[in-house]
């Protein structure tokens, strides 16, 4: 009932599993426009004009919540940026009371990053704003995903048929996730590296192929979705030390030299520059970390558009306050 | 006049050729040309906008600065319109500041599409004059605009819908009424 102008998008942006192609493809063509935005004098379009947007962000996050802004502001919102330390959150407030307070001051949508898995899909059933994904927990970062998929799309020219390889830190990784049902429903083939212990276990069943050496993961792939080696796992023990891990599976310009092909390098940042990724390699021509960062913006844009946008029986909703 | 299914015809091919030469001698005759750029408005204004910077360029002897703008996101009825169209390009390849700009579109309506025109052609500079340029104008404004250069002037009722039709998408060029049950969208 709530459909907004792309089929099979609906009120929220939660995750990519179960989006068709289809949809995934028209959020894509959407963000191509908004990029020249971003290139203007004036980066402002009033499209939004009169919206309000809180940015509820209850784990740290400095990439996403910034671009999550400038996307908001380049289209004309007002924003309110929550972070869990300095709010009520720390007070004991929970999660759905936070939302009801907000609701209360009539706020159009919600970008709500949380570290439990399922918290953004609790927040979307319980309030009648549009609900944006940006990470929760080892779930899903849809918004991630997408700009992935954007910028894959403009280096090589299409998503179908292309080989993926996520790389690193599978087990806990919500980008990993969004990123194998975005590509798989886009036509891709995604393939995973990374230590044995950071691995799904099961993993094949959802159509991805493992590849335990890193060298023959970059003969396979035509692209590298190289994911940051959060630091705190080693200490909980699934890698023996960084030195190791580089050692292994740090994706490095001589690796790379031994490609067939121009290996197209992604992260989704921030990164570590000589554990999971060589400064060469990101630094060099088969990087397209920046093109990234430039997409998210875009991607973000895009998606807010299209979630705000012909909908005017929840506009009404809203105006009731009801929930 | 008009049927209410049978499309009626008020430009030929020749016809709109003939009316591009008269709005191209208007620009021409109506202000400097050497800072001039034409701007159409998506979708066929771009291809007006593209005839007439030939046609004006022939009689200054030389090239003439066009864009394209897409008013999707300057919009007044966002929100109220059941489902959205695709956003098209906005291509302004100059610096408007300063210049002459003319806004070229197909047919004016409402004026709602130029009053969005404006507000993103303000977004891109100030230029020092900005005109309007229309192959139609078939009444029923709805805001204080009107065109600085008419091709022709048709009251249309209400429900009709005036379709120009160019041969980059329609395989044609003419200007026809379609009657209420054909309506195409604005």
């Amino acid at each position: 009932m709530r459909e907004a102008g792309v089929p099979g998008l609906g009120k929220d942006l939660i995750g990519l599993e179960g989006l068709a192609g289809e949809t995934i493809r028209a959020i894509l063509d959407t963000a191509e426009p908004f990029k020249e935005i971003s290139e203007r004098q004036i980066k402002k379009v009033p499209v939004l004009r009169g919206k309000t947007i809180v940015n509820l962000f209850f784990e740290p996050s400095t990439r996403t919540r910034i671009s999550f802004e400038f996307a908001e502001k380049r289209l004309g919102a007002d924003t309110v940026n929550i972070s869990s330390s300095g709010s009520s959150v720390v007070k004991g407030e929970t999660l759905v009371d936070t939302a009801r307070n907000l609701e209360a001051m009539r706020i159009d949508m919600v970008v709500i990053r949380h570290g439990s898995s399922g918290a953004a899909k609790f927040l979307a059933d319980r309030i009648p704003s549009n609900v944006i994904n940006g990470g929760d927990g080892r779930h899903e970062h849809p918004t991630q995903a997408l700009l992935d998929m954007l910028t894959l799309r403009d280096r090589l020219g299409r998503i179908d048929g292309l080989r993926v390889c996520i790389v690193g830190d599978i087990v806990h990784s919500r980008v990993a996730r969004s990123n194998i049902f975005g590509l798989q429903a886009m036509g891709a083939e995604v393939a995973v590296c990374g230590p044995r212990s950071l691995i799904p276990l099961g993993i094949e069943a959802l159509g991805v192929s493992v590849f335990p050496h890193i060298e023959d993961a970059i003969e396979w792939a035509d692209a590298l979705n190289v994911l940051r080696l959060q630091l705190e796992r080693m200490d909980a023990g699934f890698v023996p030390s960084l030195r190791e891990y580089n050692r292994v599976f740090g994706v490095s310009n001589a690796r790379l030299a031994r490609a067939p092909r121009e290996t197209v390098v992604l992260h989704p940042g921030p990164m570590n520059r000589g554990v999971e990724i060589d400064s060469d390699v990101a630094d060099g021509p088969q990087s397209v970390i920046l093109p990234q960062v430039t997409n998210g913006v875009a991607v973000r844009m895009a998606v807010l558009y299209l979630l705000a946008g012909g909908r005017p029986e929840l506009a009404e909703d809203a105006k009731r306050g009801s929930s | 006049m008009t049927r209410e299914t049978e499309p009626h015809v008020l430009l030929d091919a020749a016809g709109v050729e003939e009316t591009l030469a008269q709005l191209a001698d208007g620009i021409v005759s109506g202000g400097s040309t050497h800072d001039l750029v034409l701007i159409g408005i998506r979708r066929r204004g771009v291809e007006l906008a593209e005839r007439l910077s030939v046609l004006v360029g022939d009689r200054v002897g030389g090239p003439v600065a066009t864009g394209s703008l897409d008013i999707t996101l300057y919009r007044d009825d966002f929100g109220q319109i059941g489902s959205m169209p695709l956003i098209g390009r906005t291509e302004i390849p100059v610096d408007v500041t300063g210049r002459r700009v003319v806004i070229v579109d197909d047919v004016l309506y409402t004026g709602r599409t130029i009053r969005a025109a404006l507000n993103e052609i303000s977004d891109f500079g100030r230029p020092s004059r900005i005109e309007l340029c229309v192959l139609v104008d078939r009444g029923g404004r709805e805001l204080p605009i009107q065109a600085d250069y008419v091709g022709l002037s048709q009251l249309v009722a209400d429900g009709e819908h005036v379709e120009v039709r160019v041969p980059e998408q329609d395989d044609e060029f003419c200007v026809r009424v379609v009657g209420a049950d054909r309506t195409g969208i604005e």
